[in-house]
């Protein structure tokens, strides 16, 4: 299992040297520093969600509702703020615990009422995206205040703020599903969450937990995301579940669990944006990159899958 | 009461029983489409005029038909999260014929070939390579979506030539996208039920080892399947191409999660094996009508979603505590 993991990421980060290189080559904006920080603050947001989708995924489970959490926190935090009175850090934090609740409450139709995640996470994609949209009634909400905007805008030591707060939330998560009983724990129900249950894990608080930290990366991300573009609307974060899917699974995370680690989903991220940024600075049109996405994530897996079978025989 | 009476009573009614039993997700959604209709009729009488019935009908008719095709994906144990894009290119692809002046028929069957032909050709990835039909069609998303936004660059296409528009001819007062459902939802249940095929799709769901083992060729039957998705994919985007007068380059935000909810809610189990197209075809239906019954109820459009979102979730509740009590 491990020789296949490690193949697959070398795989990924040939792919992901190549990438950078061809690009660099192309064009002589796409290596300089300003440019390479800027495209770490437009990963942040999909990239904490997509550490998250990482363990979900790792327990052969799905959670398509994390976008909607995205727009539903974001409406939140607006509202605390400007409908109901609230000081922003006060809104803030009650916006993230909302989103959090939000994740929990997949956890839970998901292992109380055994919903397959698939179609639990549907309900609630539905569900959360209309609670965005009834609470906002299609008003933004701006005019926040300057300091707010450090989340999405503002620099440490020169690196964006969001950046900084990924790299440390891919560290923790990495150790987390690397190196403790709780990581051990989420491969186990991946693989065989029967065989998890009886060998004494506690399958469904695992879970729980796991879906929601994927609403509190959701929520924090909301917040990212609302600093960096200054307003709230109820549509942000839509599709943005098929995004970190596509850089998990890019990454080498088994999409019928068991398998997957945090450093392969950094390099599916760290790849998809690389092309993104790269091709639109070879001009190539914003829609055109995702066509390129599409075929870069069937044609990654299916490089790995004919390396599995030759191997395998 | 003769003593013969007893068992023959007895028989009919567990027979009911059975029946009951077998296609009790599907009684469920067709008892809440009528009551719908009842409590809101009763309400509003407007509910029940002919243009309602035919927004109902007839303006999601295409869902229904794409469900079908979702259906037999779902059922035979995989699924295609970008049916909604291909909805969107197909219409454009048979707008984009219609106004060059291609004869009519071409801009009908060229689309249907292509979204066969693509669908066909992410069977054979999913059946022979063996890549999970979710990250395949994940790929499929972002192909087709990149593609139909670059190839038209968001412009709409208008001045579609009247005898393209399938969708807009009226049999008896009805307009076709109704009969289209129907029939096509009869003839699949049929086919599904008592053809070598159909019944192939839901050993295959079932247990893929074991449909080996008796002798079926699953690889052919996953790429069979997704080649007749392809068909049904290419019907819905034909009658949504049609239904206006303008082919829009966008299609409905989330519209395959509102195929697949579809498929879902009508009973087909996301883990393969069981299900039926009716059930997808009411589920369908009852969609349609929840979201025209609150129109009609004076729930704010804003909340529309949330109501909808919030039963979508009832319902998933309720059938898993009703599989539950079965078993």
């Amino acid at each position: 299992m491990t020789a296949r993991l490690i193949r697959h990421e070398s795989i990924l980060a040939v792919l992901t040297v190549v990438a950078l290189a061809l690009l660099a080559y192309q064009s002589d904006k796409f290596f300089t520093a300003d440019n390479l920080l800027n495209q770490g603050r437009l990963m942040a947001e999909v990239g904490l969600v997509a550490l998250a989708m990482t363990f979900v995924i790792v327990t052969a489970g799905i959670d398509l509702s994390v976008g909607s959490i995205l727009g539903l926190t974001a409406i939140l935090l607006g509202v605390f703020w400007k409908n109901v009175g609230l000081p922003l850090p006060a809104a803030m934090i009650l916006a993230i615990a909302c989103g959090t609740i939000a994740g929990y409450v997949n956890g839970l139709i998901i292992t109380r009422f055994k919903v397959p995640p698939l179609i639990a996470t549907l309900a609630t994609l539905a569900l959360y995206r209309g609670l965005a949209e009834g609470i906002s009634e299609a008003r933004s909400v701006r005019g926040y205040p300057e300091w707010f905007f450090f989340f999405g805008q503002g620099e440490i030591l020169g690196v964006p703020f969001q950046l900084w707060l990924l790299v440390i939330a891919a560290i923790v998560c990495g150790v987390i599903l690397a190196k403790t009983p709780f990581g051990r724990a989420t491969y186990a129900i991946g693989a065989n969450e029967t065989a998890a249950h009886f060998s004494g894990i506690r399958v469904n608080a695992t879970k729980l937990w796991i879906y929601a930290a994927a609403g509190f990366l959701a929520a924090t991300a909301a917040v990212v995301f609302v600093s960096r573009v200054t307003t709230t609307r109820s549509d942000m974060g839509t599709g943005l579940e098929l995004d970190a899917i596509t850089a998990v699974v890019l990454g080498g995370t088994s999409i019928f669990g068991g398998k997957g680690t945090i450093i392969g989903t950094v390099l599916g991220l760290v790849l998809i944006q690389a092309l993104k940024n790269g091709l639109a600075l070879s001009g190539v049109k914003g829609d055109g990159t995702i066509i390129v996405i599409g075929v870069v994530l069937i044609g990654a897996i299916l490089a790995s899958a004919i390396f599995d079978r030759n191997k395998g025989g | 009461m003769t003593d013969a009476a007893l068992p023959r009573a007895g028989v009919s009614r567990s027979g009911l029983r059975r029946f009951i039993g077998g296609y009790g997700q599907e009684l469920i959604v067709l008892l809440a489409i009528v009551l719908l209709f009842v409590v809101v009729g009763s309400y509003n009488p407007r509910f029940l005029n002919d243009t309602n019935m035919n927004s109902i009908f007839a303006g999601n008719a295409y869902i229904a038909v794409a469900a079908i095709g979702m259906s037999m994906v779902i059922i035979s144990g995989h699924i295609d999260v970008s049916v909604g894009s291909m909805i969107g290119v197909i219409a454009t692809i048979a707008g984009t014929l219609a106004v060059s002046g291609y004869p009519v028929w071409i801009a009908w069957t060229v689309p249907v070939l292509f979204s066969i032909f693509v669908n066909a050709g992410v069977g054979a990835l999913v059946a022979y390579m063996r890549i999970p039909s979710i990250v395949v069609t994940l790929g499929m998303l972002s192909i087709l979506k990149g593609g139909l936004i670059s190839a038209t660059g968001g412009a709409w296409i208008s001045d579609l030539p009247p005898a393209f528009m399938i969708a807009q001819w009226r049999i008896f007062g009805i307009a076709s996208p109704v009969y289209f459902m129907v029939i096509l939802t009869i003839l699949a249940a049929l086919w599904m039920r008592y053809s070598n095929f159909g019944r192939a799709i839901y050993a295959v769901g079932g247990n893929m080892e074991a449909a080996r083992a008796a002798g079926l060729n699953p690889e052919r039957t996953v790429v069979g399947v997704f080649a007749l998705h392809g068909l049904f994919a290419g019907i819905a985007g034909l009658l949504f191409a049609t239904q206006l007068q303008v082919i829009q380059s966008t299609v409905p935000p989330n519209l395959e999660l509102t195929v697949i909810t579809a498929s879902v809610i009508g009973g087909v189990s996301i883990l393969g094996g069981v299900g039926t197209v009716i059930g997808s075809t009411l589920a369908a239906i009852l969609f349609a009508t929840i979201g025209s019954a609150l129109v009609f109820l004076n729930v704010s459009a804003y909340w529309l979603r949330a109501v909808l979102g919030l039963m979508i979730l009832a319902t998933v509740l309720a059938d898993m505590i009703r599989r539950r009590r079965s078993t």
